[in-house]
This record gives C-alpha cells, sequence and structure tokens, in this order.
C-alpha cells in the first residue's frame, strides 16, 4: 500500500505528533511525507529515520494556512491509498477537508495500526475515551488521523530522498492577522509526556504557585479542572475534559480534583494517573494508578523536594 | 444574516456506557440524550447572538431520525428561528456532511456552524467536509467569532497558540470553548419552541463510507496503589522503577 503522510512544520522542525505519524505510515507501507515551509534539507532527510523514504516539501506556503494545505495534500495524495494526519490542531483543521475532496472514508483519533485481515479496521477512542470502537473503511482511499502519544516511535539512521513539490494552489481567502503563544516558555499542554492539573481543591488562584514549581521541576505542562478556568483563576486554554482539551500523557498529577466523570473524560488516555486529594473518597482514586490521600498544602512541596532530589542523582 | 447551526445528538456526559447485539450497538436503554454540548453552548448561542445583533436568523440543522426531535425542540426553546431534520439515521460523517451541505448549498447561508466534536463519536470531521463540499473556507477550532457587515474575524486554536483570522464571504467553522456562555431556556422559549417550524426533509441518500464493526470498553482499572502522604520519595520511586514514567 502507498502511504502519504502530511507533516506539520514550525520553526524550520517537524512536530513531535508528526514524527508519530510518519511512523504509523511506515508500518502500513511505502511512506511519502508531504510538508511545507522554511525546512532544512538536513532535517527533512532525517525523517527517513522514522520510516519515510521520500519527501516532498512545497516552499511556497510559509506559514499554516488550511485552505491551501489542504489542497495541498490532496494533489499529492493522487497516487496514494492511505493519508495519514496527527490528530493535533492542524491536523483536525485540515483531515476531513482532504477526505471530502478525495472521496475517502475517514477514522480519527485512530489508536491502532489497520488490521487488514478482513477489509481495513482501526480501532478508535468514542464516548471520550470510555470505550472503543472498531471501524472499518470501506472506501478505497483512505485517511487516518492518528491520535497523538498513542505509539511508540523506534528510530533507524535512514535517509529520506527530498523533493520540491510545486503545484498551484490559488489564493487563501481567510488571511492570518495575528499569531498569539500560548504558555510562553512552557510546555505545551497537548505535546506533553508529564502533565500536572489542579482543582477547586486549591481554594484560590495564588496557590498555583507549587503546582507550577512542580511542572517546571519535572518539565511538566500544567493544566485544571472546568471550573477552575470558568472562574477565572486559570486559562482557558489549561481547562482538561469533555469539554475542553483531551490529552494522553505519560504522567497526570491530579491535585485537588474531585474525578468527576466529565474531567476523566479527557484524561483518561493518560498512561498513569497521581492523584492527590484529602477525601480518600474522592471518585479519582478509582480511576488512578498511585494514590495519596492527604492536604496538597503538604503533599505537593514534598513532592517538590523528593523530585529535586531524584532529579540530581539521574539527571 | 442567515446562520445555519449544525446540531447533533448526544447522551448525557454522565450516562453509562455499554453496548448490546454481540457489542456492535450502543445500549440507549436508559440513557438521556441532549444536544451536543459543543453545539448548543458555543454554536447556537453564538449565532444567536450574532442574529439579535444584527437582524437575522438562526436555522439550525440535524441529519437524524424522529429520535432527534426533542433536542431540535430545545435548540428552538433556546432561540433559534426555525429547524430542519433530514430524516436518516446518521451514520457516518461523510454522510452527514453530504447530506447538510446538499441542503445548504442552494440556500444562501453567510455562515454554517457546527461542534469542534460529538462527544460519542469524536470524530471532529463533519465540518471540514461540508466546508469542502461547498467549497467554502473553513475555520477549525474557533473560540471567537466576530462579525462586520461581510467580513468575519475569527480567533481559533492552532498548534502553539491561538490565531486571528478575517474571512470575507461564507464560510463553516467548527465551535470550541469560549465562544460563548450556555444559555437556559426560559418558560417563554419553551412554550414558543411547540410551535415554531422544524421542517423533515428526505434524505438525498447519500453514501456512507466507513462502519463501526464492533465497540469495547476498556479493560478494568487494577487497583489504586496507595502511597504515605509522608513519603513522596517512595511515590517518585514508584514513577521510576514501576510506572517508569519518569
Ligand atoms: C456537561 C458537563 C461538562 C463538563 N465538562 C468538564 C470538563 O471538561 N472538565 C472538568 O474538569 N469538569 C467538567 N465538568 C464539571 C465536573 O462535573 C466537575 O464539577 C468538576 O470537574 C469539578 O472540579 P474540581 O474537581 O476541581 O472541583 P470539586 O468537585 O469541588 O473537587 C475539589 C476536590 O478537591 C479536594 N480537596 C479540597 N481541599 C483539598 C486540599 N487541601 N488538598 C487536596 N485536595 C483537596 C476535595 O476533596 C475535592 O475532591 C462538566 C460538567 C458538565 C455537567
Ligand atoms: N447527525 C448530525 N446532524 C447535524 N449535525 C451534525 C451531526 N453529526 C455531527 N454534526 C455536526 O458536526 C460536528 C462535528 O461532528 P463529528 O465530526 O461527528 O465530531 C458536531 O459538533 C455537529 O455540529
Amino acid at each position: 500500500m502507498s502511504v502519504l503522510v502530511f507533516a506539520d512544520s514550525n520553526n524550520g522542525a517537524i512536530a513531535k505528533s508528526a514524527q508519530e505519524a510518519i511512523h504509523y505510515g511506515s508500518k502500513i507501507g511505502e511512506t511519502t511525507v508531504i510538508t511545507y515551509g522554511d525546512v532544512d534539507e538536513s532535517v527533512l532527510a532525517a525523517l527517513g529515520s522514522y520510516g519515510a523514504s521520500k519527501v516532498l516539501i512545497n516552499k511556497t506556503i510559509t506559514e499554516f494556512d488550511g485552505q491551501r494545505l489542504s489542497k495541498l495534500v490532496r494533489a499529492a495524495a493522487e497516487s496514494a491509498e492511505v493519508i495519514v494526519f496527527a490528530m493535533d490542531f492542524s491536523g483536525k483543521s485540515i483531515s476531513s477537508r482532504v477526505a471530502a475532496g478525495l472521496n475517502a472514508g475517514m477514522v480519527s483519533g485512530a489508536l491502532s495500526l489497520p488490521d487488514t485481515s478482513n477489509g481495513f479496521i482501526i480501532k478508535k477512542a468514542v464516548f471520550s475515551g470510555k470505550a472503543f470502537a472498531n471501524c472499518k473503511i470501506n472506501s478505497d482511499k483512505k485517511v487516518i488521523a492518528l491520535m497523538p502519544n498513542s505509539i511508540q516511535v523506534e528510530t533507524s539512521d535512514a535517509i529520506a530522498t527530498v523533493e520540491e513539490f510545486i503545484v498551484d494552489l490559488g489564493n487563501s481567502t481567510v488571511s492570518v492577522k495575528e499569531f498569539n503563544a500560548k504558555g510562553e516558555g512552557g510546555v505545551l499542554l497537548t505535546d506533553a509526556d508529564l502533565v500536572v492539573s489542579a482543582g477547586r481543591g486549591l481554594k484560590g488562584p495564588e496557590n498555583w504557585g507549587m503546582i507550577e514549581e512542580l511542572a517546571n521541576e519535572m518539565g511538566a505542562a500544567t493544566a485544571c479542572s472546568r471550573p477552575v478556568a470558568d472562574i477565572g483563576w486559570r486559562p482557558h486554554h489549561e481547562h482538561v475534559g469533555q469539554t475542553g482539551v483531551a490529552v494522553r500523557p505519560n504522567l497526570y498529577i491530579a491535585v485537588g480534583i474531585s474525578g468527576a466523570i466529565q474531567h476523566l473524560a479527557g484524561v483518561n488516555g493518560s498512561k498513569v494517573m497521581v492523584v492527590i486529594n484529602t477525601d480518600a473518597e474522592a471518585p479519582f482514586f478509582k480511576a488512578a494508578d498511585y494514590g495519596i490521600v492527604g492536604d496538597a498544602f503538604e503533599v505537593v512541596p514534598k513532592l517538590i523536594q523528593a523530585y529535586k532530589k531524584f532529579n540530581e542523582v539521574n539527571n | 444574516m442567515k446562520i445555519l447551526v449544525c446540531i447533533s445528538k448526544a447522551p448525557d456526559t454522565t450516562a453509562k456506557i455499554s453496548f448490546t447485539d454481540g457489542d456492535t450497538k450502543f445500549e440507549e436503554a436508559g440513557v438521556q440524550f441532549i444536544i451536543n454540548p459543543y453545539d448548543e453552548w458555543y454554536a447556537l448561542v453564538r449565532g444567536l447572538e450574532l442574529k439579535e445583533a444584527n437582524n437575522g436568523t438562526v436555522t439550525t440543522i440535524s441529519v437524524g431520525g424522529a429520535d432527534y426531535d426533542p433536542i431540535i425542540r430545545k435548540a428552538l426553546a433556546i432561540g433559534a428561528d426555525d429547524a430542519v431534520r433530514i430524516d436518516a439515521h446518521p451514520n457516518d460523517a461523510f454522510q452527514v456532511a453530504s447530506e447538510i451541505a446538499n441542503y445548504a448549498k442552494d440556500n444562501g447561508y453567510d455562515m454554517v456552524l457546527c461542534g469542534k466534536e460529538t462527544i460519542d463519536y469524536n470524530g471532529s470531521q463533519v465540518g471540514g467536509m461540508i466546508a469542502e463540499l461547498m467549497e467554502l473556507p473553513y475555520i477549525s477550532l474557533a473560540v471567537k467569532l466576530d462579525v462586520n457587515g461581510t467580513l468575519a474575524t475569527i480567533e481559533r486554536d492552532v498548534q502553539g497558540g491561538t490565531e486571528v483570522v478575517e474571512v470575507s464571504g461564507a464560510f463553516v467553522l467548527s465551535a470550541s470553548k469560549g465562544m460563548a456562555e450556555q444559555r437556559i431556556p426560559n418558560m417563554r422559549g419553551i412554550m414558543q419552541a411547540r410551535t415554531k417550524p422544524l421542517t423533515v426533509v428526505p434524505a438525498s441518500g447519500s453514501s456512507t463510507m466507513t462502519e463501526v464493526v464492533s465497540y469495547e470498553l476498556p479493560p478494568a482499572k487494577t487497583a489504586c496503589k496507595m502511597v504515605d502522604a509522608e513519603d513522596m520519595d517512595e511515590l517518585i520511586s514508584l514513577l521510576h522503577n514501576e510506572a517508569k514514567v519518569i
């Protein structure tokens, strides 16, 4: 099967979620990557290490532009049977458009490689992570949007060939006026391997210092429960859950969060969950891997100290 | 200003998720259905605010059977002017998008507002597909929408932050948190909703591209390991040696 993978680029680098998508694609078949912007030839050739055999780059698109990128991917997908995206912000913006344009069936939030023993069946998360569905794509062309952080990437020292890909993309009717970076300097929540999150148990915004300190020490992103964002203690983009951001880190530490079902819906893809709560009956303990019954104001400073000690020895 | 809002039906956020018929069907017995939160709280309410400020109309559109009518009446009670239901069971995103695009094409809407995703299928697909089929720009994951004449200014989530874009002419948008605040229908709205037009139109028979062959529940969680609140070194050691996540 021939595979095309869209890889988002940002400031000359290829996103982590895109590296996963390339590796995923290469397990399905011969993989070509399509990307754009000002990316060094050596960076592109190095995508071979994730499994790409060829990389196509369009340099006329210099920043993310969903309208023209959809056309670009469509043009590059001419001879591909399977088209893979990462289901990140960029993937959500163009993948379904490309699928409709190609008359291709699509599965988003994919968690597994396609099972081709009886058709083309992919496992995906449904009901906000509370269940999985095995979805069959029946069309000739197939589009897959891969859930970030759901596969293990292995690398080799292979090198991909790089070619410029030039097509007429017309003009975009959407013009970008400004870009506001989120969490300046910090770790991006949706990319994070480690997340430290806190809820109403923290009593007030002035108490977030220790949460930020812990996150800082660990190189983790910070997150919060919905009421905390709604009352303005924390910015909206930190709100995780059914109606906020869904995250899938390796480690999710929840401090003073009760573990309501709508909160769990956004974090239940985490590999390991640690819960710190004064109430031993808090529902979060049922979903957690490690639990500490205790007062956040005592436990978190101890955890910071313990992590610092560990860090000195191990890093 | 003519606004079309896509409304889908979803199980209540606290619903117990289980399956029947050899794990091929969602068990609906005892489940309360609601308007998909992103469609209601963000797309619909922002649509209503724009209509009120600009003397426009809000029409809701749904692809579904008669079981959709209660949630459609709720959208009318919140303030939509009229509703269209395309009479077909929604089977996949492509079918839903084709039905909506076929209906919307010739009706001159200034904008088509969708939710970010449905909370049951979590596809995040329908909006982009409608845009492609109607040949309109698609602005995904919008957190803010303002309209001035024919120029819309939209703030949206992108990789690493948010961006502000401008688009002139008709567009399709998917709404994320931040666009508006939830509105609770009042008695007057509920009374009026009973007599507002809900037009049922036959489906155009769009094809599906995908099907769910089976569902699974996640494996039962092993019991939570409790760690003494005094011993955070122990927690760190477990996370490092046992869970191997740090
Ligand atoms: C349709 C719908 C969608 C929703 N979507 C979301 C969503 O996306 N995300 C979300 O988070 N919520 C969502 N909610 C809200 C959700 O139901 C809960 O109300 C919310 O998650 C509770 O937030 P919390 O845990 O911070 O606060 P609380 O429920 O007030 O819990 C605070 C916890 O802190 C503990 N605590 C108190 N003091 C301390 C201390 N000193 N040290 C340690 N622990 C302490 C308490 O024991 C308690 O367990 C949604 C609700 C609805 C109806
Ligand atoms: N059956 C449906 N009828 C009308 N609109 C729908 C339907 N299904 C999905 N939508 C719209 O498309 C959005 C995204 O849905 P999905 O692609 O399924 O995650 C939803 O938030 C709705 O606005």
